[in-house]
């Protein structure tokens, strides 16, 4: 909205504090919040604090269990497994972000039009999604990166594409159960535009339980793009990657180098633990029935 | 036979403890039908289920005793509770559909307790389960033991309801709001079924409502509760007639009944003169052959039969049935949210039918006809203050900006009683009745010159329903605006409107002069509606009292605070 | 009869219902096949192709007509289940997913009864005694289930109860070296070995199970326990749960035959998610535990770009999808009563 007028200060003022009230009020979001800002400052200044190049190899020093100077050890051909664990965030993150921004904006507005107006747009809509359920969305997305090829960008695509349904139904369904609610109404009889009226009344409501989806969507995104590394699709060796890291591991835990494959399974959880614990916060702070 | 002393209720909640009843006492006899009062929030269905110890999860009973035929229901054993409930205690519910298990048969429910009581085995449950139905007058009743509860209507499903509480011929039946929800010449007929039972089996019984009129005509004796006390008790004509408490009078007073004006509704010393209204006979709108019809699952709907009817200038015209008569129907093609099929809806002279509901919202008349909706709560969006809710309407049809929209705003909360410290609330802030008074400011905001009323007080509680009743009538009269009151409840449109027009199966039945079509209905359908509803005990020559009543502000916070 | 009859037509359209989405995975999967950057004959030809041979694949997968004409040739080839070749293994692709589906089932169906047996009353414990250590433990186990990689799981599994505890045979494939697999009937090692009363086999058979069956397991655990904890606590505060409880009906009765049943609604419905979490799950614990099933030979065929290999992997996991959907919503409309019957 352009015009600003006092009636709309008080809000803008209201939302930091309630901002801060959410995450006061809830220790568990607030630890969420932690956990994410560290995984932030990690994919943003990791690469320029790490201790190590992540890529300097050091055969006569391979396979060395984490010591002081290597705090997660050293690989098989001697690089610092903790600088390449850190290294990797900026990677992951990129992924799964991306890929959760273009399925949300495009599941959003798909949901909004078939909700919304319904009709054969829906049935249309509804067919394509079916469709692409009715693939194990692991096995598609290793479908679309093996025909596209293999490249970060084909991940995220990937990616994209598999969750875009969640958005999609889940815009959908909150659309149409507000499509006719009296508060719709009365903005139509205010002379709003059908447009308009899904813009500013029907889909900010549907932002809390997206924000639940988008939290759990961002873990997912992450899983599937380490997934998809760890059989050989996508990132290819030796970028630090967390997925092509613990599948690079997985050939010493039988001999017993645990260490090459713990760590980066490790913050691989750590990431999607975050992730998973974000959603309530995330959804609290768009939810203006939080407020007291 | 039932005896309640000092019984207190508590709920352990996130915010801390809540005390729910705050040690009432009373007593229930042998063949005693025992009615409870109370707006929501009154402790009143707590009671109940404190006396059955089905509390929800996080309610204790704090104190007090209960005693039934010598047994105490506080201390009694689980084991012996589950013997009691549905064989001495049973209890009916409101929303008969939700109090059903969707997924099993009616006829195995009833089974189900008649076995856990041991009143049937294997092989003769199927036929006193039937007994039971035909009991509760099941026609049929061998065929509908197959069915599931959405198959059938909301009244039949109460009377399973019933069946499965009176299966096992309890002592004491407890009726929790069982009729709300349902129409009223339904709720006729469920409660004569239960009174009638009960007289029958010489039971006794506590029915438990908000509604007044309803208790007074099928209690022998009322209690009065307010904040989880009892606020007063005795025979219903009595209290009707003459209300000790303040409270209880107010809840008197607010009560719609036969002979009373809009402003009877309202405690005495808050009662202005009755306003002024001269409706002129020159029409605003004028509906002919309106017809809606839809594509139903099973080939076209009719919902709306060609209908026609006038509204003039000024007058407050009501539309009266029950649900699924076309009224809601009607009302959304009136307002421009829905298109007719055929026919024309006359509007200050020319045809606004023909226009598409979509492009209605440009059209120059948008801002002259409006609409109240029926649920506060739904009609407000849960993001936006009271004032981004009632600047909706000025910013875009009367394209006003800055100060001079805010001024209106402040002007609206005045003229509907709003206060302005609550402009800047969320929905979830506001009581019932404050909600209510936002949707009306917004439906006012661009003096419309029509304004339809869905049931704008359907979800109130009745002390509510009385003030907003009164500000729609000051409005009609201040802003000289013509009114389509739509409802289900004859009593209220009586107070309201000047001409009442009665519709069922998307036809009109009957239609003329408020009076006339109270007093001397010619249509069988309206007779019935009539003769439906409650009738409370006329109310005697008051007594002044010298009593200091609280003042009308305060009054209307706590019983708004109260209402949410 | 006028009862049965809805629901016959309920269950007639649900299964027609299944034929535009297996039109939709057959053009998908066309497209994925075509959609290859470059000329696609090239990758199907193989690394090590020449000219010569690039030209025959294209020829015999007539990649020089028009795309509609290659769809139905596609769709010729399919109705005759043919699938291409395999360069790796230079046999049919659908003899080989054919040979490999068996192992790939055991796995992933043992792993859901495990998730099964477990989370569904796990969920309804947690739902009945709320703030309990049961609730907590249900509550630990849905989010730590959703945060963990399978892989990594599995993984960590091996490290431990393979190389530090020693309990677990060594996780490469369905049978120890020193076993002779069992005569196939069902392909099913647990079920073939038990035909023939080989204990021995069936003993070695499980062993190898256990850690990937439990790895994948974990994984689905999480949402179906979520589900059941929720589903139970929706249908433990309905209101016909308070009319049982007002009629006297014992706790079991309420619990089971009131509560659970309405609760398990919503958990079957999961199921089919689930499914499709456990099927590409199931990809990365085959690799993990180098088990010889659909989802290695993927991986297998991923490695050496064997693109019809792949394709049609995804193709006949996506129709086993397709399959599994279909009978889970069978089995709604077998406990729901309302289906069928849309009008209220």
């Amino acid at each position: 909205m352009t015009d600003t007028t006092p009636t709309d200060l008080p809000r803008q003022k209201g939302q930091m504090g309630h901002i801060i009230y959410v995450l006061r009020a809830n220790p568990v979001t607030l630890i969420a919040f932690g956990m994410f800002a560290f995984l932030i400052l990690s994919a943003v200044f990791g690469p320029a604090l790490v201790p190590y190049d992540p890529l300097a190899t050091n055969a006569s020093n391979a396979l060395q269990p984490p010591s002081w100077a290597h705090w997660f050890g050293t690989d098989q051909i001697g690089r610092d497994v903790f600088s390449r664990v850190i290294v990797a965030t900026r990677l992951d993150l990129t992924i799964s972000v991306a890929a959760v921004t273009i399925s949300f904006v495009v599941g959003s507005v798909l949901g909004c039009i078939a909700g919304y107006w319904g009709g054969w747009l829906d049935i249309i809509l509804n067919r394509c999604l079916d469709t692409i359920m009715a693939f194990p969305l692991f096995v598609l997305a290793m479908g679309i990166v093996a025909a596209l090829g293999n490249t970060v960008e084909n991940i995220i695509y990937a990616t994209a594409i598999i969750n875009m349904p969640f958005y999609a139904r889940l815009v959908r369904a909150e659309v149409n159960i507000r499509r006719d609610a009296g508060f719709v109404r009365a903005a139509k009889l205010a002379g709003s535009s059908d447009v308009r009226v899904l813009a500013t009344q029907i889909f900010p409501n549907a932002l809390p339980p997206m924000m639940v989806q988008v939290s759990l969507n961002l873990g997912w995104a992450i899983l599937n793009a380490a997934g998809l590394s760890f059989i050989g699709l996508g990132v290819s060796p030796p970028t630090a990657e967390w997925g092509i890291m613990v599948a690079e591991g997985a050939n010493f835990i039988v001999s017993g180098e645990w260490w090459l494959a713990l760590f980066p399974g490790l913050w691989l959880m750590f990431a999607v633990f975050t992730f998973n614990l974000l959603g309530d916060g995330l959804r609290d702070i768009v939810d203006p029935r939080k407020r007291t | 036979m039932l005896t309640v002393k000092d019984l207190s209720v508590m709920f352990q909640t996130r915010r801390g403890a809540v005390d729910a009843v705050r040690g009432i006492s009373f007593e229930v006899s042998k063949g005693e039908i025992l009615g409870i009062v109370g707006e929501s929030g009154s402790g009143k269905s707590v009671t109940s289920y404190a006396l059955m110890r089905i509390l929800d999860i996080g309610g204790t009973i704090k104190a007090g005793e209960a005693t039934y035929s010598g047994v105490d229901l506080r201390r009694a054993a689980e084991r012996d509770m589950r013997d009691i409930r549905g064989r001495e205690i049973s209890m009916i519910f409101q929303n008969p559909r939700a109090a059903l298990n969707p997924i099993r048969k009616v006829g195995h429910q009833i089974e189900d307790v008649l076995r856990q009581h041991a009143q049937a085995t294997r092989y003769d449950a199927r036929r006193k389960a039937i007994a039971a139905m035909e009991a509760v007058k099941i026609n049929d009743a061998a065929n509908r033991y197959d069915a599931y509860p959405f198959e059938l209507s909301g009244g039949m499903c109460q009377r399973i309801v019933c069946a499965i509480a009176l299966a096992c011929n309890p002592r004491l039946l407890i009726a929790d709001e069982p009729t709300t929800g349902l129409d009223i010449t339904t709720q006729k007929a469920v409660m004569d079924l239960v009174r009638d039972l009960i007289r029958e089996r010489n039971m006794s019984s506590i029915l438990i409502t908000h509604d007044l009129g309803l208790a007074a005509q099928y209690c022998d004796r009322l209690l009065v509760m307010k904040d989880g006390r009892i606020v007063e008790q005795g025979d219903p004509t009595q209290i009707f007639s003459q209300p000790q408490h303040s409270y209880s009078r107010k809840l008197v007073d607010a009560t719609p009944r036969t002979g009373a004006s809009v402003r009877d509704l309202l405690p005495k010393d808050m009662r202005a003169a009755a306003p002024v209204l001269n409706p002129s006979s020159a029409p605003i709108l004028e509906v002919r052959n309106l017809v809606k019809t839809y594509a139903g699952k099973s080939g076209p709907v009719q919902a709306v039969k060609g209908i026609s009817f006038k509204i003039n200038r000024g007058q407050c015209v009501g539309l009266v049935g029950e649900s699924g008569c076309g009224k809601s129907t009607t009302s959304e093609m009136l307002v421009r949210l829905m298109d007719a099929t055929a026919g024309q809806i006359v509007f200050d002279g020319g045809d606004i039918a023909k226009i598409p509901a979509r492009a209605f919202a440009k059209d120059p008349r948008r801002a002259d006809i409006q609409m109240v909706f029926q649920d506060a709560t739904d009609s407000l969006n849960p993001r936006y203050t009271a004032r981004q809710t009632i600047a909706e309407p000025l910013r875009r049809l009367g394209k006003m900006r800055g100060r001079a929209r805010s001024a209106r705003i402040e002007e609206l909360a005045g003229l509907v009683g709003l206060p302005l410290s609550l402009l800047d609330r969320f929905p979830h802030q506001l009581s019932g009745g404050q909600k209510a008074r936002v949707g009306i400011a917004r439906a006012v905001a661009l003096e419309p010159k029509f304004l339809i009323l869905d049931e704008p007080t359907a979800a109130l509680d009745v002390s509510i329903q009385a003030l907003v009743l009164n500000l729609l009538v000051d409005l009609r009269a201040k802003l000289g605006l013509s009114y389509l009151f739509v409802s289900h409840d004859l009593h209220v449109v009586r107070l309201l409107c000047d001409h009442v027009i009665v519709m069922k199966d998307g036809q009109i039945v009957e239609q003329g002069p408020a009076q006339q079509i109270m007093v001397n209905p010619q249509d069988d359908y309206t007779k019935s509606l009539i003769a439906a509803a409650p009738k409370p005990p006329e109310r005697a020559i008051e007594i002044p009292r010298p009593e200091l009543e609280k003042t009308h502000v305060e009054q209307t916070a706590i019983h708004d605070k109260r209402a949410s | 009869m006028a009862k049965t009859f809805p629901r016959l037509r309920a269950i007639g359209w649900r299964v027609a219902q299944a034929v535009p989405v297996v039109v939709g995975v057959v053009v998908i999967s066309f497209l994925l096949t075509r959609a290859l950057p470059g000329d696609p004959a090239v990758y199907f030809a193989g690394v090590a192709a020449d000219e010569a041979s690039i030209a025959e694949t294209r020829m015999a997968m007539g990649l020089d007509k028009p795309l509609p004409m290659q769809f139905f040739h596609y769709v010729g080839d399919l109705l005759q289940g043919d699938l291409g070749q395999s360069l790796t293994s230079g046999r049919p692709v659908s003899t080989d997913l054919a040979n490999r589906l068996p192992a790939s089932l055991e796995l992933t169906l043992t792993a859901l009864i495990l998730a099964i047996v477990i989370a569904v009353p796990l969920g309804v414990l947690a739902a009945t005694r709320p703030g309990t250590w049961v609730d907590h433990l249900c509550r630990i186990v849905v989010t730590a289930g959703v945060s963990l990689p399978t892989f990594f799981t599995g993984i960590l599994l091996i490290y431990i109860f393979y190389y530090l505890l020693g309990w677990a045979p060594s996780p490469l494939g369905r049978l120890d070296f020193i076993y002779l697999s069992p005569d196939h009937v069902t392909g099913f090692y647990l079920i073939d070995a038990a035909l023939m009363g080989d204990w021995e086999t069936w003993w070695g058979a499980a062993k190898q199970l256990i850690l990937p069956a439990t790895t994948l397991a974990l994984f689905t655990l999480a949402p179906i326990a979520r589900m059941t904890r929720a589903a139970m606590l929706t249908a433990l505060s309905s209101d016909f749960i308070r009319t049982a409880k007002a009629a006297g009906l014992s706790n079991r009765a309420v619990l089971y035959r009131y509560a659970f049943r309405n609760a398990l609604l919503p958990v079957v419905t999961t199921l089919g998610m689930v499914f499709s979490f456990a099927l590409g799950a199931n990809v990365l614990v085959e690799k993990v535990f180098a088990w010889p099933g659909i989802g290695s030979y993927a991986v297998e065929a991923l490695v050496v770009s064997d693109y019809a290999a792949v394709q049609g992997f995804v193709l006949a996991m996506a129709l086993l999808f397709v399959a599994l959907n279909l009978m889970i919503d069978l089995l709604y409309t077998a406990i729901d009563p309302r289906i069928g019957f849309e009008a209220k």
